[in-house]
C-alpha cells in the first residue's frame, strides 16, 4: 500500500466519529424534515402522504406578513449589531489605560447563559415598575407607565434590542482582532508622511475593515434568523402575533399544536432561506479570500 | 521618541472623547446586570411599588438566602448544567481533536467539501430541526432523560470546534510531523505524542468554548425535550421562580447571579486564552 492511500485511510479514521455523528445528529433529521412536510404527522399513530397540502396551507396572507416581519426583524436587529459592535471595537482598540479590563467587560452578555440575560431585559421592561419606563417617567419624558411588551410595536423593538444587546460582544471581539490585524507599519508610514488620527482611521482602518464587517454581517444574518430564545421568553411572539418570526411561527405549529406536518413545511421554508444566506456567504467569503491574494 | 510610543499618544481631547465612546458603550453592555444586582437586593415590596426608584433603599442580601428555601431544588439545577456541559465538552473533544487534525493535515479529494459541510451544520439552529430530533430522542427512548439534552447539544457544537482547532494546528510546523514519521513513528503515534502537546493550548481554548457555549445555550433543547424537574439545568429551573401570581423578581436575581457565578469566575481565569484563541480562530478566514 502505498504512502499515499494509507495517509488518506487514516484521514478518514480520523474523520469519522464526528462525520457519523453529525450525520445522524443533523443530517438525517434535516431530510426528515423534508419527508415530514409532505405528511399529515401528529400525535396520531398513523400519518398519511398529504402531497404539498401543508406548503398549500401555509401560503397565505398571515404567513406572508411572518415572512416580512422575520427579515424586517433581522434586517434591523443585524445592522444595529454591526453598528454598535464595530463602535465599541473601535473605541477599546485605542491604546488607553484600562482597555483589557474594558474589553472583558464587553463579554457577558455573550458568555452567560442566555436566558439569564433575557429574563433582565424582561423585568427592564415591565411597564409598572421596571427600569426602563420607570426612568422615562422619573425625567418626565412619558405621561404614564409604558409596558414594552404589551403593545406590537414597542415589543418588536424590544426585542431587537435585547438581540442586539446579546450579539454585539461577538461583533465587538471579532471586529478588534480584525483590526489588530492591520499591520502596524501602515499607520507608521502615514503617521511619518504627517497623516493626523482621524485621516489614519478614516484612510488605512476602515477600507481594511470592509472585507470583516461584511463577514460578520453575513455570519450575524444567519444567527439572528434562527434566533428563538429571546422572542419565546420576552413575548412568545405576541401580542397577536406582533413579534412571531418564522422560527417562533415554526416551534408554536409544531410544538405547540403537535403539527408535526405542518411544522416541517415551515421549517423546510427556513432552510431554503437559510441556505440562500449560507451560499452567499461562502461565495463572498471565497471572493474576499482571492481578492486579497491578487 | 520612536514612532510606535509618539503614534499612541492622545491629546486631552481625544482622549475624553475615547472615555466618553466606551462609557456609553459599556452603559449599554452592562446596565441589565447592575439593574439586575441591585434587583436582588431590594425587598419584594420595594419592587412593585411606583415611582420606580434605581438604588435600593434598605436593600439586603435576604434573597441570596430565601432563594434556596423557595426552591429547594436550585442547587441540583446548578449541578444538572455542570454535568451537562462537562460531557457535552468531553465528547465534543473526542469527536473534534481527531477531525481538526485531519482537515489541518491532510488534503484528499473531498476534503474540503466536507469541511464545508461541517460549517454548514452552524447555520441550523436546533429550533429548525426540533420536530425531526423529538422524534429521533423519542426513537433512541432519551426523552426526560440527561441525554435528551446532550446528545442534541454536542452536534451544534462541532463545527465551531473543528474550526478553531484547524486553525489553531495548521500553525503547527509540518516538519514537526515529518521528522517524526522519518524516524519511523506511526500516524497515529505522531499525533498522540508530537501534535497532542504541542496544540494543548488550543484544546484548552476549544474545551472553555464549547463549556460555555453548552452552558450558555442549553434553553431550546432542555424545554423541548425534557420535562422531569429532577433534570432541568440552569435556565429552565430558573422558571421555578414564576409563581402563579406573580415572579419572585429578587429572588429571581440572585438566583441568577448565583447561577452564572461559576461560569464567570472560569472567564476571569481564562480570559487572556480566551480572546486570543476566539480571535486567533475568527480573523483566519
Amino acid at each position: 500500500m502505498s504512502v499515499r492511500r494509507s495517509t488518506v485511510i487514516f484521514a478518514w479514521i480520523l474523520l469519522l466519529p464526528a462525520v457519523l455523528y453529525v450525520t445522524v445528529i443533523v443530517a438525517y433529521p434535516l431530510v426528515d424534515t423534508f419527508i415530514l412536510s409532505f405528511t399529515d404527522a401528529s400525535l396520531k399513530k398513523t400519518t398519511k402522504w398529504v402531497g404539498t397540502a401543508n406548503y398549500d396551507k401555509i401560503f397565505n396572507a398571515t404567513f406572508a406578513e411572518v415572512i416580512i416581519r422575520t427579515f424586517v426583524w433581522t434586517a434591523f436587529s443585524v445592522a444595529i449589531k454591526m453598528i454598535i459592535g464595530t463602535f465599541g471595537a473601535v473605541m477599546l482598540n485605542a491604546a488607553v489605560p484600562g482597555r483589557a479590563l474594558f474589553r472583558v467587560l464587553t463579554m457577558p452578555p455573550w458568555i452567560v447563559p442566555m436566558a439569564i440575560g433575557i429574563f433582565m431585559w424582561g423585568w427592564m421592561y415591565n411597564g409598572q415598575f421596571g427600569m426602563i419606563s420607570g426612568m422615562l417617567q422619573n425625567w418626565g419624558l412619558v405621561d404614564g407607565p409604558v409596558a414594552f411588551l404589551a403593545h406590537g410595536s414597542t415589543a418588536f423593538w424590544a426585542t431587537i434590542i435585547t438581540d442586539v444587546w446579546i450579539g454585539v460582544p461577538l461583533v465587538t471581539l471579532y471586529m478588534l482582532a480584525s483590526m489588530q490585524a492591520i499591520p502596524q507599519d501602515l499607520y507608521e508610514a502615514a503617521w511619518t508622511d504627517g497623516a493626523g488620527r482621524f485621516y489614519r482611521f478614516r484612510r488605512i482602518t476602515l477600507p481594511l475593515l470592509v472585507p470583516s464587517m461584511i463577514t460578520m454581517s453575513m455570519l450575524s444574518l444567519i444567527a439572528t434568523f434562527n434566533s428563538f430564545d429571546i422572542i419565546w421568553i420576552l413575548t412568545q411572539g405576541g401580542p397577536n402575533g406582533d413579534t412571531t418570526t418564522m422560527i417562533i411561527d415554526t416551534y408554536r405549529t409544531a410544538i405547540g399544536s403537535k403539527k408535526y406536518g405542518e411544522g416541517a413545511a415551515r421549517a423546510v421554508l427556513i432552510c431554503i432561506f437559510l441556505s440562500i444566506f449560507c451560499i452567499a456567504y461562502f461565495r463572498v467569503t471565497h471572493r474576499l479570500a482571492s481578492g486579497e491574494s491578487r | 521618541m520612536s514612532p510606535p510610543a509618539m503614534i499612541n499618544r492622545y491629546r486631552w481631547y481625544e482622549l475624553v472623547g475615547i472615555y466618553a465612546g466606551i462609557f456609553v458603550f459599556l452603559t449599554f453592555i452592562l446596565s441589565p446586570f447592575v439593574e439586575g444586582f441591585l434587583v436582588s437586593l431590594k425587598p419584594l415590596g420595594l419592587l412593585f411599588s411606583s415611582p420606580y426608584r434605581f438604588w435600593p433603599e434598605n436593600g439586603s442580601f435576604d434573597a441570596y438566602r430565601s432563594m434556596w428555601v423557595s426552591v429547594p431544588g436550585f442547587a441540583r439545577y446548578i449541578f444538572n448544567s455542570f454535568l451537562i456541559s462537562t460531557i457535552v465538552t468531553a465528547v465534543v473533544l473526542v469527536l473534534v481533536v481527531p477531525s481538526a487534525y485531519a482537515f489541518a493535515r491532510f488534503k484528499f479529494r473531498g476534503s474540503g467539501a466536507l469541511l464545508a459541510a461541517f460549517l454548514a451544520v452552524n447555520m441550523f439552529s436546533g429550533a429548525v430541526l426540533l420536530i425531526p430530533l423529538f422524534r429521533l430522542m423519542r426513537s433512541f427512548g432519551v426523552l426526560n432523560t440527561y441525554f435528551a439534552m446532550i446528545v442534541p447539544g454536542v452536534a451544534f457544537l462541532i463545527p465551531s470546534g473543528i474550526w478553531l482547532l484547524r486553525t489553531y494546528m495548521m500553525r503547527i510546523p509540518r516538519e514537526l510531523d515529518e521528522a517524526a514519521f522519518v524516524d519511523g513513528a506511526s500516524h497515529f503515534y505522531t499525533l498522540r505524542r508530537v501534535i497532542l502537546p504541542i496544540a494543548m493550548p488550543g484544546i484548552t481554548v476549544v474545551a472553555i468554548t464549547t463549556f460555555i457555549g453548552s452552558y450558555a445555550q442549553q434553553f431550546i433543547f432542555a424545554l423541548t425535550f425534557n420535562s422531569k424537574t429532577e433534570y432541568m439545568p440552569l435556565p429552565i429551573g430558573l422558571y421555578a421562580y414564576f409563581g402563579r401570581q406573580e415572579v419572585i423578581w429578587n429572588e429571581l436575581m440572585a438566583a441568577s447571579f448565583v447561577g452564572i457565578a461559576p461560569a464567570v469566575i472560569l472567564i476571569f481565569l481564562m480570559q487572556r486564552y480566551l480572546v486570543a484563541g476566539l480571535t486567533a480562530g475568527a480573523v483566519k478566514q
